[in-house]
């Protein structure tokens, strides 16, 4: 036991608990994308996917079961990852307080600076995109709440975005997604030491697949729903 | 002055087997009763700090580094030798001893030399268990090569870098018993005076470099391993920081300085590029293993070395030295390389080295095993001079880059003055009048690990176990001096930096008292050598204050030191009329030009007593024998 | 050729710093970076003003005591070398050159360009090697090791200690020192037995130091002299995962006598 307290005393530890928590936030967006991806396939196939998560499980597990232990297990990592975030930043910053008159970056990519800013970015948006599609509380009259036999998730996507504003949100919350796994997935196999001479050479690449990839899967969403190739 | 070696009686080969049992021990119980001060944190300095820590006495270890790892020793590139014979080509403790006692010409104590040699197997043992990672073969055993023109392969190195990885062992034994708390380091601290109370050896005065506060510190024995002195010349290998401050300061307390003429040339480094340059780099010598050299026939020749013909080109090694050539030994080919540029042969925009080319080798054997060979030699000198040794001949010149001499100690590593033991590159003991290449790693390390620990515990094992105080006033007046020459540094407030000084003071040792010496020469520069130093007490100006980090005032108060001793170097060459390794005096030539020893009359240890600045120093003289190596002249032809 | 520098002049710890203009004239191209700043050094000598105060000592990037910020890159803009070996031919007639010490909490500056590196010594005091008595070893042939093991031993074990990764680091972090130790010694067979509590207590003692995380944005290979990769902190990371899975043993209280 004490060697985990260890690792969470230590920059190090804590590191290595983010690169863990982000790696599983990776993992739900690839769902998620996959998931918003059937919009393509009409409201039928999005509704019921949607549903199905809800009664997942069931009936070993009660309505929403699955989706209230998943939405712990996410909202945990989150927290683990941002409370981290924070506690190293702070040490950071704290480690050099007067700055360079001139500095040179001579960081692997532009994107690694901007870590703690398009975190707190993609923090903002959850908020308020769950807020916006979940409870529909920013949501526009047109929200319809779910059904103990139905979701209207499709509909409430498409009305949610149909908006320019609330597209640009969207667009701007997926670049700070996009930034922020292009140095991060990278980072994990740095941070987990997943290192070795035969596929160092891939990580970078990968990394940028995985970002771009993710980056494209989510925006052609309101891109498609804005000039009507997703409709109602 | 005694000079008694303390040479244990017996057979060459058990003399240090024999000298283990005989000594004294101290009771475990009883070794965290005695403190012992060692002052650097070299190879020699690190490695005994940390043995003697280990063995449980307390110690305290001084260096002016800001780092115990930043030592010189760092520098080291070529490699280590020990006897170990792993490539069983035929080496053997008593060749390796047999060779450094002819490579020294006869002028070191076979005692010390082969207890050097039997101890070499173990440094090697040693490190590795350190984690020093030394080159390897495939077959996960260690790797080898010949070094210095020896003829077996004992040579142990880490890449080019083989003193830093050395290095970092001892410093990280040394931290460890940092960690346990035996030893205390303290670092950015200059050692500037020794306490000498009724001839023996009491403790030292330290100036805190970066609060300026002078303090010192009292034990029961004193060790000293704060490198060689090369920087006398202003230009050398060593580093900026190297300085003969502490032993010269210990040789004003009564520790006889021996052999101080002994500074030895490195024949391959970058020549000077201006009058700004302010240290010379050396560039590994196994390049002559490939390289040919020569300089133009013609003096004074203007052209690109590419656009003289072969027939205009003096590979004067080769031609002086058919069986050798360009793998001379290190003097000869410093002398015939100083030779050439005084004749108007150099090369360069400064005319000041001689040609090292791989043209042939490279057709010879092709461009990518030259580059393996030797690609990050290539690569550093081009980083410094901006010139492709692939596309044009490298140039080279000798500079000073050791120092033989140092001061002496008995077999136990004890100076004329109880208490003081002095290690490494600092004492005199081992490398007679030439050092071989890759053997003063073997040395420092030797001293420190393997020789001291023991010799000064059977000094400790005479000496009272009360605890020592720096309360007497022996100290008081010794921190006085100290902080007085401070001020009086401080004071002068002259027009010329303290560069400019020993620039000064360098040129005239390399012309005078360098690679080649004679009558006249060391004669003008006695009497020169008092003018330069009186002007310096008128003339340097060192601004700041003595409070504070001052590195102008470090400078000075080593200038000022070198300034002095330069004198004792000077005496030293002049009266030792004779030419002895390293030691040319122009005088004594065979008719081929080399060396010409006088075994009669100068097979002896000059010991010098200091009796005041600009006084003559007293010679006193410790006699050699040569009971195992028979007295034979070098030949290179 | 004529330069302009802004150097970074500051008389104490805790005295303010500021930025003074200096000229350097008639700078030959061969000089060093060093060379150049004697010669400032002589003039200012000459005309009453303290000169500035930097580290140097061995002069041939070994040592490790250079270091400074040249127009924002440690040890100025050419890779894998130390200050020291910085020559002016990669500067131009009229450059203006900026010139500041390493910055980092851990590193206070002492005076000028000069600061205190200690903190990197004290990493070593934590854990930085093998518990070995003088005189004890075995034959040093009698474990056989890996070439390529022993090589990646020696590619980490190059590091000078200069403290350019730390003054690189956006998070002034010396991740890339504490790696290169810890994989020195953790590559090799006679760093294993300690190979574990080694990893722990020289990250802690990082920590301790005051430096900041390292978030991987590889800044400090790229300003490193010696070339020191990345992928040692990767290696050290996974040694501290594998530190924390292995049972905790309970710590053993050091045997006396200075063992
Ligand atoms: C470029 C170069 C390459 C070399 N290559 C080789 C090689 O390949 N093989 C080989 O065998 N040898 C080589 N040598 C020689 C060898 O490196 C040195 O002789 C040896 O390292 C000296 O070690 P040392 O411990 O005696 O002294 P140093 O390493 O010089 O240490 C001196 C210590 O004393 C301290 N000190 C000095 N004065 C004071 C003072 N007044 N107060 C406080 N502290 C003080 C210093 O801070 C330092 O810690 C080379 C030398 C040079 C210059
Ligand atoms: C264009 C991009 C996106 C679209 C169109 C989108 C769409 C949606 C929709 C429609 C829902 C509601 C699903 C339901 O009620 O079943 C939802 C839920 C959610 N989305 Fe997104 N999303 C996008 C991007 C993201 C991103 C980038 C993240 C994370 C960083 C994210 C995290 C979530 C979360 C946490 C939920 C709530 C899941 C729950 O019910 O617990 N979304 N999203
Ligand atoms: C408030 C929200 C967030 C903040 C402040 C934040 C901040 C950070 C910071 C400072 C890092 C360290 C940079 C590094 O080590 O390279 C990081 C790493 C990372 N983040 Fe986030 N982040 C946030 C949310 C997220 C989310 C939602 C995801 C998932 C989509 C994510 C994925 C990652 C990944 C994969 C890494 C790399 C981990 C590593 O190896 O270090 N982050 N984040
Ligand atoms: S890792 Fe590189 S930059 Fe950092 S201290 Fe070592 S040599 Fe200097
Ligand atoms: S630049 Fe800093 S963030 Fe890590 S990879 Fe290097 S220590
Ligand atoms: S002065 Fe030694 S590394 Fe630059």
């Amino acid at each position: 036991m004490h060697r985990v307290v260890a690792l969470y005393r230590s920059s190090v530890g804590k590191k290595i608990l983010m690169a863990f928590t982000g790696f599983i936030w990776i993992g739900f967006l690839a769902g998620h994308m996959f998931g918003n991806l059937k919009a393509f396939q009409g409201a039928g196939a999005f509704d019921s996917y949607a549903h199905h998560l809800r009664i997942f499980g069931e009936p070993i597990l009660p309505y929403k079961g699955f989706l209230w232990a998943f939405r712990t297990v996410m909202f945990l990592a989150l927290a683990i990852h941002v409370l981290f975030s924070w506690q190293t930043s702070r040490q950071s910053w704290a480690a050099r307080t007067t700055g360079y008159r001139r500095q040179k970056s001579l960081n692997f990519d532009f994107a690694s600076r901007w870590m703690r800013w398009t975190g707190v970015l993609i923090l903002v948006f959850l908020v308020f995109h769950i807020l916006h599609m979940t409870t529909g509380t920013l949501h526009s009259p047109t929200f319809e709440a779910e059904t103990l036999t139905q979701s209207f998730a499709f509909h409430n996507l498409v009305t949610g975005l149909v908006s320019p504003w609330m597209a640009a949100i969207y667009f701007v919350a997926m670049v700070a997604i996009l930034f922020h796994l292009w140095h991060g997935v990278w980072s994990i196999f740095q941070t987990l030491g997943g290192n070795h001479p035969k596929y160092t050479g891939w990580r970078r690449p990968f990394a940028v697949l995985v970002s771009i990839v993710i980056f494209l899967g989510f925006v052609s969403i309101p891109v498609s729903v804005l000039t009507g190739i997703v409709t109602q | 002055m005694n000079l008694d070696a303390k040479i244990p009686a017996g057979p060459i080969e058990q003399k240090w087997d024999k000298h283990r049992f005989d000594m004294k021990l101290v009771n475990p119980a009883n070794k965290r009763k005695y403190e012992v001060i060692v002052v650097g944190t070299g190879l020699a300095g690190a490695s005994a700090a940390a043995t003697l820590g280990e063995l449980g006495y307390r110690v305290k270890c001084f260096t002016f580094h800001d780092s115990a790892r930043r030592a010189h020793s760092i520098a080291a590139q070529g490699g280590i030798n020990s006897a170990k014979n792993y490539q069983g080509d035929g080496d053997s403790i008593f060749r390796l001893f047999y060779d450094t006692v002819k490579g020294g010409d006869f002028r070191s104590r076979e005692a010390n030399v082969y207890r050097l040699a039997e101890v070499s197997l173990n440094i090697i043992d040693q490190a590795v268990a350190q984690g020093v990672p030394f080159a390897r073969e495939y077959g996960g055993l260690l790797a080898n090569r010949s070094f210095g023109g020896a003829q077996v392969s004992r040579t142990f190195y880490a890449r080019g870098q083989t003193g830093q990885q050395l290095l970092l062992g001892a410093y990280q034994a040394l931290k460890r018993q940092v960690a346990l708390g035996t030893v205390k380091v303290y670092t950015r601290h200059e050692m500037l005076d020794l306490v000498v109370e009724d001839g023996v050896a009491k403790g030292i005065v330290t100036r805190d470099l970066v609060s300026g506060k002078v303090e010192s510190h009292a034990g029961h024995a004193v060790v000293l391993a704060t490198g060689g002195y090369s920087n006398v010349f202003f230009l050398s290998t060593n580093a900026k920081g190297c300085n003969v401050t502490a032993t010269w300061r210990a040789a004003k307390k009564g520790a006889g300085f021996a052999n101080p003429c002994y500074t030895q040339i490195h024949p391959t480094c970058i020549p000077p590029a201006g009058d700004y340059q302010s240290k010379l780099t050396l560039m590994s010598e196994s390049l002559r293993n490939d390289g040919r050299i020569w300089v133009p026939k013609k003096a004074g020749d203007e052209r690109r070395a590419r656009d003289i013909p072969e027939d205009e080109r003096d590979y004067y090694l080769e031609r002086f030295y058919p069986s050798f050539g360009n793998l001379s030994p290190r003097d000869i080919s410093s002398r015939r390389a100083k030779e050439m540029v005084d004749t108007g042969h150099g090369v360069g925009h400064m005319k000041n080295g001689v040609f090292l080319d791989f043209k042939d080798s490279i057709q010879r054997l092709g461009r990518e095993v030259i580059a393996e060979r030797y690609g990050n030699l290539f690569e550093m000198y081009e980083k410094i001079t901006g010139e492709n040794p692939y596309e044009v001949p490298m140039r080279i010149f000798p500079a000073p880059h050791y120092t033989m001499g140092g001061l002496w100690v008995d077999y136990n590593l004890m100076s004329n003055v109880p208490g003081l033991f002095v290690l490494g590159e600092a004492n005199f003991s081992d490398h007679g009048a030439n050092r071989l290449g890759a053997s003063a790693l073997m040395q420092g390390l030797a001293d420190g690990y393997f020789v001291a620990p023991l010799t000064v515990g059977h000094y400790l094992a005479g000496v009272p176990r009360d605890p020592v105080t720096n309360d007497h006033a022996v100290f008081r007046d010794a921190e006085q001096a100290v902080a007085e020459k401070t001020s009086r540094l401080l004071a002068v407030n002259g027009h010329k930096t303290v560069d400019e000084f020993h620039i000064e003071l360098g040129r005239l040792m390399w012309e005078n008292v360098g690679m080649e010496r004679n009558e006249a020469g060391l004669k003008e520069t006695l009497q020169k050598i008092p003018e330069i130093r009186e002007r310096f007490w008128s003339e340097v100006r060192v601004l700041g204050s003595g409070d504070t980090l001052n590195q102008s005032l470090e400078k000075a108060g080593r200038v000022a030191d070198f300034l002095e001793f330069a004198e004792v170097m000077a005496w030293d060459a002049l009266t030792r009329d004779e030419s002895c390794g390293a030691h040319y005096r122009t005088e004594h030539t065979t008719p081929d030009g080399e060396a010409k020893r006088d075994d009669e009359d100068f097979a002896f240890v000059s010991v010098w007593e200091h009796k005041g600045v600009g006084e003559k120093p007293v010679l006193h003289k410790e006699p050699l024998e040569f009971e195992n190596v028979k007295l034979s002249t070098r030949s290179y032809k | 050729m004529n330069l302009t520098l802004h150097v970074w002049r500051q008389d104490g710890p805790t005295a303010p710093g500021r930025f003074e203009t200096y000229q350097a004239k008639d700078v030959s191209e061969h000089a060093s970076f060093l060379e150049m700043l004697d010669l400032v050094n002589e003039d200012l000598t000459r005309e009453g003003k303290e000169p500035i105060a930097f580290e140097h000592d061995c002069r041939e990037g070994i040592c490790g005591s250079c270091g400074m910020m040249i127009n924002g890159t440690p040890h100025g803009p050419n890779k894998m070398v130390a200050t020291c070996q910085l020559h002016m031919r990669f500067f131009h007639d009229g450059d203006e050159i900026w010139i500041e010490p390493f910055r980092a909490t851990a590193f206070p500056i002492i005076r000028d360009l000069v600061v205190d590196r200690s903190a990197l010594d004290r990493i070593i005091d934590a854990g930085g090697y093998i518990s070995i008595r003088t005189g004890s070893p075995t034959d040093a042939n009698s474990i056989p090791i890996r070439k390529r093991d022993a090589d990646e031993a020696m590619d980490a074990a190059q590091c000078i200690g200069c403290g350019a990764c730390v003054a690189a680091c956006p998070n002034a972090s010396a991740m890339l020192f504490t790696s290169a130790k810890v994989s020195h010694l953790g590559l090799l067979p006679q760093g294993q037995p300690e190979r574990w509590t080694r990893v722990v207590d020289m990250i802690a003692q990082h920590d301790l130091e005051g430096f900041g995380t390292c978030t991987n944005h590889g800044a400090c290979q790229e300003a490193c002299p010696k070339g020191i990769s990345v992928d040692f902190i990767a290696r050290l990371n996974r040694d501290l995962m594998q530190a924390s899975w292995k049972a905790a043993e309970p710590p053993v209280a050091a045997a006396g006598g200075g063992g």
